[in-house]
């Protein structure tokens, strides 16, 4: 470990922190804009200098209009309120979902000066048990802001979110376990890998094809615990104006609204990694574009390297539009039938699929 | 440990970072309190009283039920990892595990421990 090892790392958790701060920002955008077409209406068009210059720049506007509009708000504090906590849990709810995706892969190996640099800013042989963690840790900032707020509502809000987040963490825990049952690692890296080549020929071997059954319950679950419709019970604004962070204000507000994004995009994210082949781009590999028919074109590792992080980021991109269409399509769940979902539908389905998983293991490796 | 080392990094940084974000408002932001806006915010009722009673024991019980499949799920992952080594035994070993706790789900569904609240 020298000083040239520990710039790589800076430099690799810089860009992925800042990926992930600039998707969120961008989501904010993109879910403006496509709730406003799913809803038949323009949207966010148009923002105006000091009240008088109406500019319409697209989506500048709402990426710079709408932080600058949240920072310069009042930070509110109520006098009943546990001072301390308030003021503790957006940071404690933002930094688990900040450092969630540093152990996601988003490329294969690039080679610098003779330095083979894995583009993933944080190697760990537990790849998915670090997920698990921090996606846990994300419970205590929602239920302290919850509680810390002395509202009833925002009481309320925190309660229904720490008891909906748990009750789906189990189906999310277990789908991942097929995942790991069909690798035999926890390293996302190495999955990432497992998932080159060709099924059959013309399919990609991508995780979604050996685990059908886990990808639908870990996305109806990754949508529970990043608390978007129609499991947003949390901040359910009709019924509890916004939960958790009804009595927050300006930044901090901005800060709970970029988590929601964050989480979405660490569904994405581990979605794109487990099931649908990470950085995998179908027929190629790290020397070039390979027909299965024989043939294909050789591509400097420069632009090999590109076209898997590009890919990466557009499954990524696709994933978080659908997590939106989603939530701006389906109609809330009542805590009833939220309870009914995740303990009776999705916890015996992920056993059912670990026990699937682990038999037809079993057969593969008996026939090998 | 040096696998380590990104995610210290990381932690640094986005405290940081969440510090400066969240004392942005603080800094740039004006500040005036006025008896209205300084009570609880209960959708324009006078507020009665504060928030930090009693709430439903059912949510208790969601806690503890979490915990058990929780430990479970985590049972499950080492099993997982070397399953290819554990082969038959290691199957058979985990469908009992998971059969005690099967019980124990159908146990509390049909005791009634998730219905509504």
């Amino acid at each position: 470990m020298d000083r040239i090892d520990l710039l790589i790392d800076v430099v690799l958790v810089l860009m992925v922190i800042g990926m992930v701060m600039n998707l969120g920002g961008l989501l904010l955008w993109v879910e403006r804009k496509a709730s406003a077409i799913l809803q038949d209406r323009i949207g966010a068009n148009r923002a105006s200098i000091l009240g008088k210059l109406p500019i319409n720049l697209g989506i500048v506007n709402t990426l710079v209009a709408d932080p600058i509009k949240l920072f310069t708000k009042e930070d509110f504090i109520p006098p009943g309120a546990d001072k301390l906590l308030h003021t503790l849990a957006p940071i404690v709810a933002v930094v688990p979902a900040l450092i969630t995706m540093l152990v996601v892969p988003f490329g294969d190996i690039i080679v610098i000066g003779g330095r083979e640099i894995e583009l993933q800013a944080a190697r760990l042989d537990v790849g998915i048990l670090y997920i698990l963690a921090m996606v846990s840790l994300g419970v205590y900032g929602i239920v302290l802001a919850g509680w810390s707020s002395n509202n009833r509502w925002a009481l309320l809000g925190g309660i229904r979110a720490s008891a909906q987040m748990i009750s789906y963490e189990i189906a999310m825990g277990l789908a991942l376990i097929g995942a790991v049952l069909t690798y035999g690692t926890m390293d996302l890296q190495e999955i990432a890998r497992a998932q080159s080549g060709m099924l059959f020929g013309v399919l990609p071997n991508w995780g979604i094809f050996y685990q059908p059954l886990a990808f639908l319950i870990f996305l109806t679950a990754g949508i529970a615990e990043s608390k978007r419709a129609p499991f947003d019970l949390p901040e359910a604004e009709p019924e509890l104006i916004s939960g958790y962070f009804t009595e927050y204000s300006g930044a901090k507000q901005a800060v709970f609204m970029l988590v929601d994004f964050l989480e979405s995009i660490i569904v994405a994210g581990l979605i794109t990694t487990l099931f649908f082949g990470g950085w995998q781009v179908p027929l190629l590999d790290r020397t070039g574009i390979q027909f299965p028919w024989g043939g294909g074109i050789p591509l400097p590792s420069l632009v090999v390297t590109l076209m898997q992080v590009g890919a990466f980021t557009g499954k990524v991109f696709f994933f978080c539009w659908l997590q939106i269409m989603i939530r701006w399509t389906l109609p809330r769940f009542r805590y009833d039938q939220l309870m009914i979902l995740g303990w009776k539908i999705l916890l015996p389905a992920a056993l059912l699929n670990v026990l699937i998983t682990a038999l037809a293991v079993l057969i593969s490796e008996s026939l090998k | 440990m040096t696998q380590y080392i990104p995610i210290l990094i990381a932690v640094v940084l986005c405290g940081l970072l969440a510090t400066l974000m969240t004392s942005a408002s603080r800094l740039l932001g004006p500040s005036k309190h006025t008896p209205v806006k300084d009570e609880p915010f209960e959708c324009g009722n006078p507020s009665s009283g504060s928030a930090w009673g009693r709430f439903s024991v059912k949510f208790y019980l969601a806690a503890i039920l979490f915990i058990v499949f929780d430990v479970e799920v985590v049972f499950l992952y080492p099993w997982a990892r070397i399953f290819r080594q554990l082969g038959f035994f290691g199957f058979i070993e985990m469908l009992v595990f998971i059969g005690i706790l099967t019980v124990g789900l159908v146990y509390i569904i049909k005791k009634g421990a998730l219905e509504a609240v």
